[in-house]
């Protein structure tokens, strides 16, 4: 079966900024494919590219069935892509955006109608289609452009950090819409800075400074980690990092949110090691644990042993 | 393609329906500009004040300063005691102009020599300067006139004097009163027009820019000439409601009379706003937000209204800068508006500006329309 997206060699250059670099991959159609990296990886910049409102400046691109370099117009009717933020006109209520862009992509009124009907549902907003867009939360403005990006069926979704800044509620409606959206055949590409969204897709890529470093599913990606994690929460982070940095079996130290991420070559013999050193130092700490290695862990230790 | 064009309209329209705020925007401020400007735009002087130090005292000097306070154009609001204390309210910007009369200026006339009348003038506004100097003058050679008559009739009282002169008759055609109002209400009906529409086109597509709908519309199968006249066709219709309320309070207002054609009008302000929407536009693919795009719009408008005749008269400027007003739609346009207001010329007079107008207009569209295009990527 051909791929439903099939990306090679696909290069972007912004003056001296090489913001994509021969990227290759291909995406089954059926499939969530996940598009993990720092800020400044190039994400963005390869789903405005897939999408055809940025030209490429070398690479070839197939979208659901269409040679997107060759002609992007084509491409348009069958795909959506919903940038970061999605532009809903504020001073449109709900119904009103819906049917800017149901009009826009040509959809019939009974159609849209239904269809909406259905989207709205499944996001837990038909009490408020009568809202002006400017008067929605975060979450549900983005569940708006979420419905307004799917109003005409597209084959293929394009999501830009779709879930970033949304609360965790609305956050599980919205992957709630992208799995019955999988079941209906709708292959999906995201790009996303939660881990625990990472994990849900069926392949990942990992991009750094605008090259794919790694493609693979979440599992095998995790099994590639050198070693295993372990997690200390600590109010005092940064002198911990000070304190662990090169000890004995630790290969990385990284900084993530309230606490440190470990690299350690082996967690049962570390755990009891590292907290005694800890507490000798007297450095303040709730907790140090053995843990799942995390895709940010993988792309560190995946970075630095390059 | 049409049913797109269509869509987009029916939504600028909701959206403008939806702001209180734009649709205030768009209608109060260019009324309140009209009566300001119409009042405050005007070449006449009056009311110039003025210190007169009359050192003679004598019957001919008293008659002189008499003829100044009479006429409304000068307001005799001090009577210095001295030079020094003139050339203070000079300094401090008290008065305008100041009237020194010398002692011996009675005796002279009487002894039928010329007597100086010294003037001193406030040259800092050289507009008002020129235009007081002038009246001055004019009352110097009505009293000398007045003087003369008297004086060889008082030497030859067995005849009754005639001195031969030429008097000038007025006859100013189209504006008989000299107004200028007549002269700035028709032009502020183009500069106005500019200006808003200029602003708010700009405006509404950065705004779509800085929201991200503009991103979000042009992956739908919208094309960008689509975009951009539904963009572009609510602020033309805009434009033209803009100006039928701004010429017709500027009428109504300021009994400024309109001899035309208004479909002669109509088709000027028509082509007019085909290049003030060009230029919105433009502004509108080089910035990121709504302050920029207000700031970029002084960069167009300044020398716009500057080189249009607006105010200044394009024959008085270098050649070099008569040349760049060609390049300018406004200066076609305050033409159509004059002549239609104040002359009821038409097409068979007006159809160089109209041809001009069409030919700027079309070109600066295609360019914006080149440069949007390219500002998507
Ligand atoms: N329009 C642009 N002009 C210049 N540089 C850009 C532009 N868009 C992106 N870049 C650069 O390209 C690189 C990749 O950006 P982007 O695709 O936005 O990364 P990500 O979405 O992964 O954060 C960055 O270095 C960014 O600065
Ligand atoms: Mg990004």
């Amino acid at each position: 079966m051909e791929p439903e997206i099939a990306v090679e060699g696909l290069s972007k250059r912004f003056g001296p900024v090489s913001a994509v670099d021969c990227l290759s991959f291909a995406v089954n159609r059926g499939e969530i494919f996940g598009l993990v990296g720092p800020d400044g990886a190039g994400k963005t910049t390869t789903m405005r590219m897939l999408a055809g409102v940025m030209s490429c400046d070398g690479g070839r691109m197939k979208v659901a069935g269409h040679d997107v370099a060759a002609n992007a117009e084509a491409v348009k009717g069958s795909i959506s892509y919903m940038p970061q933020r999605f532009g809903l006109y504020e001073d449109l209520t709900v119904d009103e955006n819906i049917r800017f862009y149901a009009d826009l992509f040509g959809v019939a009124r009974t159609e849209r109608r239904e269809r909406g009907a259905m989207l709205l549902k499944a996001a837990g907003m038909t009490e408020f289609r009568d809202r002006l867009a400017g008067k929605l939360s975060g979450g549900m403005k983005q569940k708006l452009g979420l419905i307004c990006a799917l109003i005409h069926r597209p084959r293929v979704l394009l999501l830009d950090e779709p879930t970033t800044g949304v609360d965790p509620v609305s956050r599980r409606e919205f992957w709630q819409v992208l799995y019955s959206l999988l079941a209906q055949g709708v292959t999906i590409i995201i790009s996303t800075a939660y881990l625990d969204e990472a994990e849900r897709c069926s392949r990942l890529a990992l991009l750094h400074k605008g090259r794919l470093l790694l493609c693979d599913t979440p599992e095998n990606l995790k099994k590639r980690m050198p070693g295993a994690t372990v997690v200390v929460s600590s109010p005092q982070a940064r002198d911990l990092r000070e304190l662990l940095a090169g000890a004995e079996g630790v290969s990385t130290v990284i900084l993530v949110g309230a606490g440190l991420h470990l690299v350690v070559d082996d967690a049962d013999r570390r755990v009891p090691e590292l907290k005694a050193r800890i507490q000798s130092a007297g450095i303040a700490f709730d907790e140090i644990t053995a843990s799942e290695p995390a895709i940010e862990d993988l792309f560190v230790a995946y970075v630095q042993g390059r | 393609m049409f049913g797109r064009i269509f869509h987009m309209l029916l939504k600028e329209f909701l959206e403008v329906k939806r702001d209180k705020w734009e649709r205030f925007r768009l209608l109060v401020p260019p009324l309140i500009q009209k009566v300001l400007f119409g009042y405050a735009a005007t070449f006449e002087v009056y009311h110039v004040s003025t210190a007169v130090l009359d050192l003679d005292h004598s019957q001919e000097s008293r008659e002189m300063v008499s003829r100044f306070t009479g006429n409304g154009r000068f307001d005799v609001e001090a009577l210095p005691s001295s030079s020094q204390a003139m050339r203070g309210l000079i300094d401090r910007s008290k008065i305008t102009v100041g009237i020194r009369i010398n002692p011996q200026f009675g005796e002279l006339l009487r002894k039928g020599q010329t007597a100086p009348l010294q003037v001193i003038v406030d040259g800092t506004n050289s507009n008002t300067a020129l235009l007081a100097l002038d009246y001055v003058g004019q009352i110097a050679a009505r009293f000398s006139s007045d003087y003369q008559r008297d004086y060889m009739n008082r030497i030859f009282p067995e005849y009754q004097v005639m001195l031969p002169s030429a008097k000038m008759e007025e006859r100013p055609w189209y504006n008989p009163d000299l107004d200028s109002q007549w002269f700035f209400v028709p032009g502020l009906v183009g500069s106005i027009a500019l200006m808003t529409i200029v602003n708010v086109t700009s405006f509404a597509i950065v705004r779509e820019r800085e929201i991200g709908t503009l991103e979000q519309i042009m992956v739908t199968p919208i094309r960008p000439i689509e975009f951009i006249l539904g963009k572009t066709v609510p602020f033309f219709v805009l434009g033209l409601i803009e100006v039928a309320l701004v010429a017709v309070a500027g009428a109504l207002w300021f009994g400024v009379p309109f001899r035309g054609n208004p479909l002669v009008m109509l088709l000027g302000t028509s082509l007019f706003l085909i290049s003030s929407l060009a230029v919105g536009l433009l502004i509108s693919t080089t910035c990121r937000t709504q302050q920029q795009a207000f700031a970029s719009g002084f960069f167009y408008l300044t020398p716009a209204f500057t080189l249009s005749g607006f105010a200044f008269p394009i024959s008085s400027m270098p050649t070099v800068m008569q040349w760049i007003t060609y390049l300018d739609p406004l200066r076609y346009y305050l033409v159509v508006l004059r002549g239609t207001f104040l002359k009821g010329t038409g097409l068979a007079i007006l159809w160089p500006q109209m041809v001009a107008m069409a030919i700027l207009g079309v070109a600066m569209f295609a360019v914006s329309v080149a440069r949007f295009e390219k500002s998507l990527d």
